[in-house]
């Protein structure tokens, strides 16, 4: 019974697929297109301008808030159809896990090049707190001055949770400053974000984990210059983690199905790509405009159309 | 009673002795066992290491390859092979959606609902089919009518000014779709915990069998079951209404079973004699004298519905916590603490609303006409007619722009966030100094040792310290509990992480206890006063703990001080409410008793009022624990080391349902710990003290 089954299944299937190569390109499904929405602007209006684009091609979308981590998971199983930002070390991890088990793809990278990296506030150059950066090897006679109550007189440095990196950073930290640093794993990025308020407001040191393009853009933000990276540099890789962060990829994923069930819509997505000034505009928007997510996302999108209209067409 | 005083008197004594004799022990274990990572008495082998691992690989083995059956997929025209349990998941998933989404969309209009009836072809092709939302001004009416009907002008008054703070705010649409959720999630959990309740009252087998189940789950962080919830059910809404499930059902089941073995045998043996049924005798008998408690377990599951409104959207719950955690990223506290006082508005709300229904009496001899019987239904269909018309009118109006009688739009209304922000601000400038000398002091003098102190304790010092003392307290019994407990957690690899959460428990359990202790003590003295404050443990108690986790690190950074003033604010309120509820139940007999033998006020509180109300107390220490261990997970989102950071380092792990489990088990197993030499303890004082 059950080969039988599967053999008729076969045939059918096989039916089908004749079927549809022969119409070259398929129509898209009209079942709605999932799209995650985290927790920062510039992610949500993205979403939102995605969406739009989608929804401008006839497609019908949904929106589902889900967590960084766990989304990648949910494109897996196929409870969410794409994700538009996926960011090298943050969520590279997460990302490979769930492509490793089967059903996410790699669907193009964004043509902003990124930088995942600890650095320094603006200000703390213009104030020359620490006189040599944002050279490292300055780091290693002010330590004082990152100090925090619980760091011991050491210099601290703020990462981000431990799922971004596991212990990167501590081992550069050993590696390359010695003994006078410490390394504490924030919680969640807004730890990251109310460190940097409260240290302008008190005008003290700060070194945090952060990245661009990002909101902190804005009022600038200086990276710390690391030995350049090179493959295999990190310890985790069997090297000795004297290298800094590599210029990183800014990635979308999609679920396996994606491409068979919206065929055109994959093909815009899959050749869209924003740049950082692009993805800033759209921030800009909600955190200095303060509009809604989905008003700024409409504002860009009409604003921008030379922009995105390109993608619709594509393959046509 | 002499006799038993004499007893109690020397009992007292051989336990002080038996108290020096364990501390001389602990520390001896302490002095001589050397710090070394293969000296198994310092530290255990993680000899369930593997644990994790067998849990991940069983979950996803019956998730991803058990039973795999064909399915044809419409949509790549392919068939597939999948798993059953997660066809069946699906299918409930998808229920549960249609449920939520019918409730969101006879509210806000949409689309879904005509979806699953026909298709997205067929809404694709016809644009027409789309169902309006109910202008907001007919459901803010309509709830006014409602807690006029259910109770009086002061239900109706509290109706009309929550649903006019949401939409004049501009938060009506995320509040109505939290609001959906939670319509589904607590009658959902009511009627679960109800039943299972009853199952448990009934067989003693099943009571059993549950009772370590509820004492887990009522301390298991939330966030350990997003993982597993999300990979069965998916993500979304569902996801998030089951998480709320599983987080609100224990204490309804709890509260169920403690009220019915309160109803009286008298009670019962009278439903029998009048020749009740077994259904009747339940029904008609023993829930309605049960009613208190149950009344009690009503207003638990809306206020753990909503306590979980933030944390389902990490899994896909639209609504009023997803906002608030936007805002926190944006540091907008302003936003956040008024989207915040939306989710406040809606527990309190539901929880009146709920308990009037419940209270209300039926009339049944009362002839009415049919006017008089449709009365309220009547005007509600008036108060759909003139809202529509209004909305309509509205079109003429605000042609340009947004159509303020049909729907807020999210963000449109007026705000006093800047207001609320300045005053965030404002505190920020004036303490911000005096502040930072104190966060230093505490560090430094107080917290850093406090904690090496834990850290240096070898597992076997802790080991024979907790079971010392259940022992004690408990005799054989709580000793092996307690102990099973805490070597479960030492076979972990997690062992110094959860030595941290104990200390960061400790510090913030001795703090709220005394300040709940003292504020409630304050506070009870006084009818208004004791409302009062028990109003406010309310507000605390639902106000979504999020919030404070941003200005708490602006003031303090990220440090362990900040995560602990989160928890302290949080895991005060049981201390306090339970002292309030402790000292108001003294009988007043007891005071005049008291006063006439010329006892002054503080006497009165030392030798009275105190011992008498212990047993209260020790059980709001027992909830602080509970709420302290709940909060220092939340806290892992300022940063921490403890065991929080690794639960939410979980979400991302390859094993993350094994980790996440396992994890959360250690922090049950720690506060299960607390929890079994404290009500031991409070239950041998009320022995003593002959009260039940």
């Amino acid at each position: 019974m059950y080969t039988i089954k599967r053999t008729v299944g076969a045939i059918v299937a096989g039916i089908m697929l004749a079927f549809s190569a022969g119409t070259i390109s398929a129509a898209d499904s009209s079942a709605p297109i999932v799209i995650p929405t985290h927790n920062w602007s510039s992610q949500v209006v993205m979403a939102y301008v995605i969406g739009g684009i989608f929804e401008s091609m006839g497609n019908n979308v949904e929106y589902v808030s889900a967590d960084t981590q766990k989304v990648y998971e949910a494109i897996r199983i196929g409870d969410v159809t794409i994700s538009h930002e996926v960011w090298q070390s943050t969520f590279g991890k997460s990302f490979y896990a769930a492509m490793a088990k089967g059903g996410v793809i790699d669907a193009g990278t964004h043509h902003a090049p990124t930088l995942e990296e600890v650095g320094v506030p603006q200000w703390v150059i213009d104030k020359n707190l620490c006189p040599g950066l944002p050279d490292y090897k300055a780091l290693k006679k002010c330590a004082k001055v990152f100090a925090t109550p619980d760091s011991g007189g050491k210099g601290r440095i703020l990462e981000g949770p431990q799922s971004w990196h596991g212990a990167e950073y501590v081992d550069r930290a050993e590696a390359l400053l010695g003994n006078d640093w410490v390394v504490k794993f924030a919680g969640s990025a807004d730890a990251l974000w109310a460190e940097l308020a409260s240290a302008k407001k008190e005008g003290r040191g700060t070194i945090v984990f952060n990245w661009t393009p990002n909101f902190t853009d804005a009022e600038g933000f200086v990276f710390i210059k690391w030995p350049p990276y090179y493959l295999g540099c990190r310890k985790q890789d069997g090297g000795d983690s004297k290298c800094g962060s590599p210029i990183g990829w800014l990635k979308k994923a999609a679920n396996y199905k994606f491409p068979k069930t919206h065929p055109k819509a994959y093909m815009a997505f899959s050749q869209m790509s924003f740049n950082a000034g692009q993805i800033g505009s759209m921030a800009a928007l909600v955190d200095i405009d303060k509009m809604t997510h989905k008003d700024a996302a409409k504002k860009w999108l009409a604003d921008n159309e030379d922009a995105w209209k390109p993608y619709t067409t594509v393959g046509m | 009673m002499i006799n038993h005083k004499i007893m109690d008197y020397s009992s007292k004594h051989s336990k002080l002795l038996q108290f020096i004799f364990l501390l001389v022990v602990f520390l001896l274990l302490c002095q001589f066992i050397t710090p070394s990572e293969n000296n198994f008495l310092w530290r255990f082998p993680s000899l369930i290491a593997g644990l994790p691992y067998l849990i991940n690989d069983s979950a996803e083995y019956l998730m991803f390859d058990w039973w795999p059956i064909e399915v044809y997929d419409p949509e790549i025209e392919e068939f597939e092979e999948k798993p059953l349990i997660q066809q069946v998941t699906r299918a409930i998933s998808a229920s549960i959606l249609f449920i939520i989404g019918l409730i969101r969309e006879i509210i806000l209009g949409g689309v879904k609902t005509i979806v699953i009836f026909t298709s997205w072809d067929f809404v694709s092709e016809n644009k027409w089919a789309r169902w309006p939302a109910l202008p907001w001004t007919v459901v803010a009416s309509g709830a006014i009518l409602l807690g006029y009907k259910l109770q009086g002008k002061g239900l109706a008054m509290l109706a009309g000014f929550s649903t006019i703070y949401i939409a004049v705010f501009g938060q009506w649409e995320p509040s109505m779709q939290t609001l959906s959720l939670v319509l589904f999630a607590a009658p959902v959990s009511f009627i679960l915990g109800l039943s299972l309740g009853i199952w448990a009252y009934k067989n003693r087998k099943v009571e059993l069998t549950l009772n370590p189940f509820l004492n887990v789950m009522q301390i298991v962080p939330q966030f350990s079951y997003l993982v597993p919830v999300m990979v069965f059910f998916g993500i979304g809404d569902h996801a998030g209404a089951i998480a709320t499930i599983i987080f609100a059902t224990p204490p309804m089941v709890r509260l169920t079973v403690l009220g019915l073995k309160r109803v009286s045998p008298e009670v019962l043996e009278a439903g029998m004699m009048s020749g009740c049924s077994n259904f009747q005798l339940m029904y008609k008998v023993l829930i309605p004298t049960a009613r208190r408690d149950i009344l009690i377990g009503v207003n638990q599951v809306i206020m753990q519905c909503l306590a979980m409104a933030v944390i389902a959207s990490f899994i896909g719950a639209k609504g009023l916590g997803f906002n608030l955690l936007l805002s926190l990223n944006g540091l907008r506290i302003g936003q956040a603490i008024e989207q915040g006082i939306c989710i406040v508005l809606i527990a309190v709300v539901l929880d009146r609303m709920s308990l009037a229904w419940a209270n209300k009496q039926t009339d049944y001899f009362a002839d009415l006409t049919f006017f008089k019987r449709h009365k309220y239904s009547l005007i509600f269909l008036a108060i759909v007619v003139a809202g529509i018309a209004l909305s309509y009118i509205g079109t003429f109006f605000f042609r340009e722009n947004f159509n303020y009688l049909y729907i807020v739009p999210h963000n449109k209304g007026i705000s006093i966030s800047d207001t609320l922000q300045e005053g965030v601000d404002w505190i920020w400038d004036t303490f911000f100094f005096t502040l930072k000398g104190f966060n230093i002091f505490l560090i430094q003098q107080i917290l850093m040792p406090m904690k090496a102190a834990y850290l240096s304790m070898p597992v076997v010092a802790t080991l024979s310290l907790t079971m010392g003392v259940g022992y004690i307290i408990g005799g054989i019994r709580s000793a092996v509990i307690v102990g099973g407990f805490i070597l479960f957690i030492a076979l972990t690899e997690w062992w110094d992480r959860a030595l941290i959460t104990m200390y960061l428990m400790s510090f913030a359990v001795i703090v709220s206890s005394i300040i709940g202790v003292t504020v409630g003590t304050l506070c009870a003295q006084n009818s208004y006063t004791s409302k009062f404050i028990l109003l406010v443990c309310d507000t605390f108690q639902t106000f979504p703990s999020f919030i404070y986790l941003i200005p708490v690190i602006m003031l303090f950074g990220v440090t362990d001080t900040s995560v602990l003033i989160a928890v302290i604010v949080y895991a005060t309120v049981p201390a306090t409410r339970y002292t309030v509820v402790g000292l108001r139940s003294v009988p007043p007999d007891l005071h005049d008793a008291g006063s006439m033998s010329g006892v002054n006020r503080m006497q009165r509180w030392i030798k009275i009022e105190l011992p008498m109300s212990f047993p209260h107390m020790a059980l709001g220490v027992n909830q602080t624990v509970v709420f302290a261990l709940s909060m220092i997970i939340i806290g892992a989102m300022i940063g921490t080391d403890d065991l929080g950071q690794f639960i939410l380092k979980a979400l991302s792990d390859k094993i993350g349902i094994g980790n996440g489990l396992t994890l959360g088990l250690c922090v049950a197993f720690i506060g299960l710990a607390a929890d079994q030499v404290i009500r031991t303890w409070a239950n041998e004082r009320k022995k003593i003290l002959d009260i039940s």
